[in-house]
């Protein structure tokens, strides 16, 4: 089907029938219960899943087809996030014309950056990305205050011209973000049982376009384009050798997934028409790094997932205090009960963070392919060690 | 005239943090060749080495005076810490007050035994990986630790004043007859900066065991064919280069009050820094931090800005990429270390 092939349909079938019923299937608990709190099916986290899983797809096409590991991709993201919001400001509230803009913008952005910083490789690339992002960051924090609107972020007003469409609803309050008349923020709840489902119509516009973006991704994993990237990837000094000159492949792939990473800041600020600085920090683009890797960089499936795990996480755990814990524990005896909870406690609410950086850590030392290995490796016991190996997912950068 | 010779004053205390950071992490570079994502989180670890000892010894116990009242006319609580009761209050006050300093001390220890834990328990394991996988576990075990720190330390940042004689202003231009008010505590950290710097350089050059890990440095397996073990040499540069960074924090902590993301604030600009004299120099990364410290306060003065707005904030990182593509192994790189 589209041309891919049959494993690759069904991956993809996979993960329509995945986001497509996501409210759900992140909706299993009912409301009301105990395990309420572990339900995702609200559409703010949803659509933090798909944008991230997004932003996660492209950063996985430039790290894991040609192993260039770049600490700047959030700079994309949040110059994606700035010209959809200035979309919104000057020519009308659809998103289409913002998301539009914001992808060619970082497209550009991603044209200049790459091209300068992929005249090195290896740490030295990482460093010029990094300087770049961070220049970037600084820039929208102070000078550039007048396009970024400085530490407040930029943000719609009511005397905003909007030529297209109205400054001002009748109402006197600031129109909503629409796809040609379809409010992004409008949502239908239906009550099955004691079950709440919530279908919101921006993330159903944001799945389409993972859709969208993570079949573009299999035909470009699929490609001969592709298989140019790994080529660079596993040894680019013998591509250079051969007479290929391997640097407009390295910048295209560096280019798109700039492109992702904007189509991913323009859906946020689609959804919550506001954009800030600390989106371009060099610790959110250590954010994609994390998510990638943890899902398994180089694979299809990986960055999806690694996204998906990690803002799902970072939602719940944060959720569990201690009270919560001493309801799981309570059949535990007395001292022991408030000992586990103790223990227990830096590694919850606000020390999600704890969790996530030694789950990074054992993921980085003993599964180098991430979540996709451990499944295969998973995969491989059940099949008595027959598939065990699953070399085939290893990441090995450019140096 | 003024100006300009304070800013230069400006230039070398930032650049005598940057200075003393990227020297650690050329250290670990050039010696294990691990790309050290945690090492401003070393840094960190010294920054709270201060705040510890600070608070150990501001332990106290309270004792009610029943000659004084509070202003509800109950008799007052007084905490007394512990060294003023045992020492006096005289001398165990002045501790308490040099506390920062004195951290130095406890801190080499401390970092030493830590960059020991590290190196066998963690980066060991990377040294067949590749720099990405390196990058990516030390970052790993920045954002840990931070978080560890955050802990017990709580969010906001902890004021850990210097020892009172050396926290006001001095006027240190009246040696050259001109009017120069600086902080006495930068200069401290300046002089300080450069003693430790002198002392690692010395220790390189003047000791056998400097002039071992030189070879290894230069030449790893042929040190190693020679039958030395330079791995447990290598393993105690480690230690020494966590507690550089590790004294650079310590002494840092009056200038700016220690938070958990400290670290990950210099991490970027050491790296710069690094990259910028040159993987594996350590006199290239002793000169980029004053050279690049020095442009940063040059760039922040008022000609400058107006010059170009905003150049201050973005100076280093548009050095650093000018450097990168122009000079591929940075000013004082060795041939064949990273060039690619």
């Amino acid at each position: 089907m589209f041309g891919l092939e049959k494993r690759d349909t069904t991956l993809l079938l996979i993960v329509a029938i995945l986001t497509l019923f996501a409210p759900f299937i992140l909706n299993p608990f009912p409301t009301g219960s105990g395990l309420a709190q572990f339900n995702a099916g609200y559409p703010d986290l949803m659509q933090r899943f798909v944008i991230f899983g997004i932003f996660a797809i492209g950063f996985n096409i430039l790290f894991g087809l040609t192993g260039y590991l770049s600490f700047g991709h959030a700079a994309f993201l949040g110059v994606g996030s700035y010209s959809a919001v200035w979309m919104f400001k000057l020519l009308s509230m659809n998103v289409l014309p913002a998301i539009l803009l914001s992808v060619i913008i970082s497209g550009l952005f991603a044209l200049v950056i790459g091209y300068i910083s992929l005249r090195r490789s290896g740490i030295y690339f990482s460093i010029l990305t990094l300087a770049f992002a961070q220049m970037s960051f600084s820039l929208a924090y102070s000078v550039l205050t007048p396009i970024t609107n400085g530490e407040t972020g930029l943000q719609l007003t009511l005397d905003d011209p909007r030529i297209l469409g109205a400054s001002a609803t009748a109402d006197g309050s600031i129109p909503v973000t629409n796809l040609f008349g379809l409010e992004m923020r409008s949502t239908y709840q239906m009550a099955v049982g004691a079950w709440d489902f919530q279908f919101n119509i921006g993330y159903y516009l944001c799945a389409l376009i993972l859709l969208a973006a993570f079949y573009l991704s299999i035909r470009i994993f699929r490609s001969p384009f592709g298989m140019m990237l790994r080529a660079v990837k596993s040894n680019q000094q013998r591509m250079n050798y051969t007479g290929l000159n391997s640097k407009p492949y390295t910048l295209a792939a560096f280019v798109i997934s700039g492109m992702y990473a904007g189509l991913a800041g323009g859906l946020m600020a689609s959804m919550d028409p506001l954009a800030g600085a600390e989106r371009m920090q060099w610790t959110a683009s250590g954010e994609v790094v994390l998510m990638t890797i943890l899902g398994g960089a180089g694979t299809l499936i990986g960055p999806v997932l690694g996204a998906g795990f990690i803002k799902y996480f970072e939602n719940i755990f944060s959720k569990i205090n201690d009270n919560v814990l001493h309801g799981w524990f309570s059949f535990l005896p007395d001292g022991l009960e408030d000992f586990v909870v103790f223990i227990v406690h830096p590694f919850i609410g606000k020390g999600w963070h704890l969790t996530l950086g030694i789950l990074f850590m054992l993921v980085v030392i003993y599964l180098p392919g991430g979540l996709v290995e451990g499944g295969q490796r998973i995969h491989g016991w059940i099949r008595g060690n027959k598939r065990g190996d699953a070399s085939q997912s290893k990441t090995n950068p450019a140096e | 005239m003024d100006a300009f010779l304070l800013q230069i004053l400006n230039g070398l205390d930032k650049g005598s943090a940057y200075a003393l950071i990227a020297l650690g992490l050329t250290l670990i570079f050039g010696t294990l060749g691990v790309v050290n994502f945690a090492h401003g989180a070393l840094f960190m670890i010294g920054a709270f080495c201060a705040v510890t000892l600070q608070k150990i010894f501001n332990i106290s116990f309270e004792t009610i005076d029943a000659t004084q009242t509070d202003f509800l006319g109950n008799p007052l609580k007084v905490k007394t810490t512990y060294l003023e009761h045992w020492l006096g209050a005289d001398l165990g006050g002045l501790i308490i007050n040099w506390s920062v300093p004195l951290a130095i001390l406890f801190a080499i220890p401390i970092m030493i035994c830590f960059g020991f834990i590290m190196e066998r328990g963690l980066i060991k394991h990377f040294y067949k990986r590749p720099h990405a996988d390196q990058i990516l576990v030390t970052f790993g075990l920045a954002i840990v630790l931070q978080e560890v720190v955050k802990y017990f330390y709580g969010a906001n940042p902890i004021p850990t004043p210097a020892p009172d004689a050396l926290n006001g202003v001095a006027n240190i231009g009246a040696l050259i007859g001109m009017d120069i008010i600086y902080p006495v505590w930068r200069i401290v950290y300046f002089f300080f900066a450069c003693l430790i710097i002198a002392g690692v350089f010395a220790f390189l050059q003047f000791t056998t065991f400097g002039m071992v890990v030189r070879a290894g440095m230069a030449d790893r397996e042929t040190v190693g064919l020679l039958g030395i073990n330079i791995d447990r040499r290598f393993t105690i540069m480690f230690g020494i280069a966590a507690a550089v960074a590790g004294l650079a924090g310590v002494m840092y902590t009056p200038i700016n009050s220690p938070n958990y993301h400290m670290g990950m604030d210099f991490l970027v600009l050491s790296f710069v820094v690094v990259v910028v004299g040159g993987m594996g120099s350590l006199p290239g990364a002793v000169l980029a931090g004053f050279v690049l410290g020095i442009l940063e306060s040059f760039a922040s003065m008022e000609w400058a800005i107006n010059l170009i707005p905003g150049i201050n904030q973005i100076i280093i990182y548009l050095v650093a990429i000018i450097i990168l593509l122009v000079r591929p192994r940075g000013l004082m790189g060795r041939k064949g270390v990273m060039e690619d």
